[in-house]
């Protein structure tokens, strides 16, 4: 490899005196001093949450407003950190609106303490009911009000749109005579 | 109008002015430290404190605001928390000099300002009567010998806390003192020389100094900063080593020295020590002001008599002497706070040097400097004054 001697120039006397590069420094600070700020002042102005962004965990109904989430427990499995815990249960009979939905949880509670948000929960969830939304700030006084619960869960998550409408396919192929 | 002032036996007089000053210094170090952290938050691109308010303020529709975005309120929980956070005495320090250390460093920061004229006014005969707490004739020698006093704090200290970095800090700055008071002192005698012409009373006093830039012409008006810019500058290089600013701030440097000579410090006695370093700033701008700036004259070739003068001529009250007074001492505290301002301007723009470059520009090439600035201003002012 070729040895390129790059030749050091001697400073000049005013390079010696510092004087030049102080004044220069100088002006640099003062430009600076009355330019515009740009710091975000965080609890007023937000900042842009950038898409595929990974917040708190949440639960979503779908647009009939119903609970999209069937408590197959496979986001309770998948969870490494153990922060979900679910309880299944069966859909009541007197609920005519979520007549063919399979199964719903009970209780589904994320110990947000536990939550590393690192999103398998979302990625495995058969059903599309689990996401990682925007907010990125949990607080809390107390351990207990640090673990979000259903309600909780559907509060936060609210209604996302829905490309597969699954339980009315299955309530138009029911009413069609074919049960599968 | 004021005759009962007058009547009032003199120590009261004294200590009534002597408060009065003491009154503006503390506010203007404690308003310093708050305008060091706005300043230090502008230059990087923050807006930097200004979320404490006191909610009856806030009440204020305009003014509240301004006042909270400026961060006035930080200064006073700032002082609030220093005096009333426990103010811990460590077990391995020497107790009688580690308590001594601040009130040493406090006592000469305050004692300087007795030297230092800020403003004046003229009586009925048309006679500059400087206004100060003690006019005597030897102002600069006294701010010096007093000034300098301000090291022991840092030996004091350094020493009493018996640890290894205080004890290294106080030796840095007691070494960094020394070595830029020579070049201070040989800057400084050529603007006396020049006052003190043949046939004059002789004097170290500010006031005369900045009568001799108040005189009419081109060469009278003329500030020393123009007519002597070496040692304005030697002076001002040495001030900023002197009150251990950045970029001379190796005393402090907390890279390298935690928290120098007041690391075991908290509370009030590390307040103390901060508040006398805002007061040697602002005590030290005055006096660079008063030499080099023009003094209370508010622009070079334009004296506080011609100011007087011209406002008079719309202003019905401009002569009383009140008004002068006051405006003397406006127009010098706006000098100071611009040096102070800009003293922080280069806190924020420069590094610090290394504690070897710091004697290396001390001693071998600030004091030649001035050693032949000296000379060359002696036998200049011998040839015109002869």
């Amino acid at each position: 490899m070729a040895v390129i001697t790059v030749e050091r120039k001697p400073l000049t006397f005013l390079e010696r005196t510092y004087l030049p590069q102080i004044a220069g420094g100088l002006k640099t600070t003062f430009k600076h001093l009355i330019a515009p700020k740009k710091t975000l002042e965080y609890p007023e102005q937000r900042p842009a949450i950038p898409v595929g962004y990974r917040g708190v965990p949440t639960l979503v109904k779908d647009p009939n407003g119903r609970e999209k989430c069937v408590s197959c427990q496979l986001c309770e499995f998948v969870c490494p950190p153990k922060a979900i815990r679910i309880t299944p249960g069966e859909i009541p009979a007197d609920q005519a609106d979520r007549a063919h939905v399979e199964k719903g949880p009970q209780a589904f509670d994320i110990d947000m303490l536990r939550c590393i948000y690192c999103g398998l929960c979302q990625e495995v969830c058969p059903e599309e009911a689990i996401f990682l939304q925007n907010q990125f700030s949990m607080s809390g006084y107390t351990r207990a009000e640090m673990v979000n619960h259903k309600d909780r869960l559907y509060e936060l998550g609210g209604t996302l749109p829905d490309a597969h409408h699954k339980w009315d396919k299955k309530k138009a192929a029911e009413e069609h005579g074919n049960t599968h | 109008m004021f005759d009962f002032y007058f009547e009032i036996p003199l120590v009261i007089r004294l200590i009534l002015q002597g408060l009065a000053v003491i009154m503006v210094i503390f506010p203007i170090a404690g308003a310093c430290s708050m305008a060091e952290r706005k300043i230090a938050a502008w230059i990087q691109d923050r807006p930097g404190p200004n979320r404490a308010v006191v909610p009856w303020v806030a009440w204020i529709p305009f003014i509240g605001k301004f006042l909270q975005r400026l961060g006035v309120f930080h200064v006073m929980a700032d002082g609030g928390k220093m005096l009333f956070k426990e103010d811990s005495l460590p077990g391995h320090v020497n107790k009688f000099y580690f308590v001594l250390a601040p009130i040493v460093a406090m006592i000469p920061a305050l004692t300087t300002v007795v030297a230092v004229p800020f403003g004046a006014y003229f009586d009925t005969a048309g006679k500059l009567i400087p206004l100060g707490l003690a006019p005597f004739d030897i102002g600069m020698l006294a701010v010096f010998a007093v000034s300098s006093l301000g090291v022991y704090s840092a030996i004091l200290a350094g020493w009493a806390s018996n640890s290894k970095y205080p004890f290294l800090g106080s030796v840095r700055a007691s070494a960094q003192l020394i070595s830029y008071e020579l070049s201070m002192t040989l800057a400084v005698l050529p603007v006396f020389l020049w006052v003190n012409a043949p046939g004059t009373e002789g004097t170290m006093g500010f006031a005369r100094v900045v009568e001799f830039q108040s005189q009419p012409g081109f060469l009278g008006g003329m500030w020393f900063g123009f007519l002597m810019p070496i040692s304005a500058f030697i002076f001002l290089v040495a001030l900023f080593a002197e009150t251990n600013r950045q970029p001379f701030d190796t005393v402090e440097s907390e890279s390298d020295l935690v928290g120098s000579f007041h690391t075991e410090y908290g509370a009030f006695k590390w307040g103390l020590f901060f508040v006398a370093e805002y007061s040697h700033m602002i005590v030290g701008s005055g006096v660079f002001m008063l030499l080099f700036g023009g003094g209370w004259n508010p622009l070079p070739w334009v004296s506080l008599a011609t100011a007087v003068e011209f406002l008079g001529t719309f202003l019905p009250f401009a002569h009383a002497p009140l008004f002068v007074g006051i405006l003397s001492i406006a127009i010098f505290m706006g000098k100071v706070l611009a040096m102070i301002f800009f003293f922080m301007w280069v806190r924020w723009t420069l590094p610090r040097f290394r504690y070897d470059q710091v004697m290396k520009i001390g001693w071998q090439k600030l004091l030649p400097l001035s050693i032949a600035n000296l000379l060359f201003y002696a036998i200049a002012i011998a040839l015109i004054q002869k």
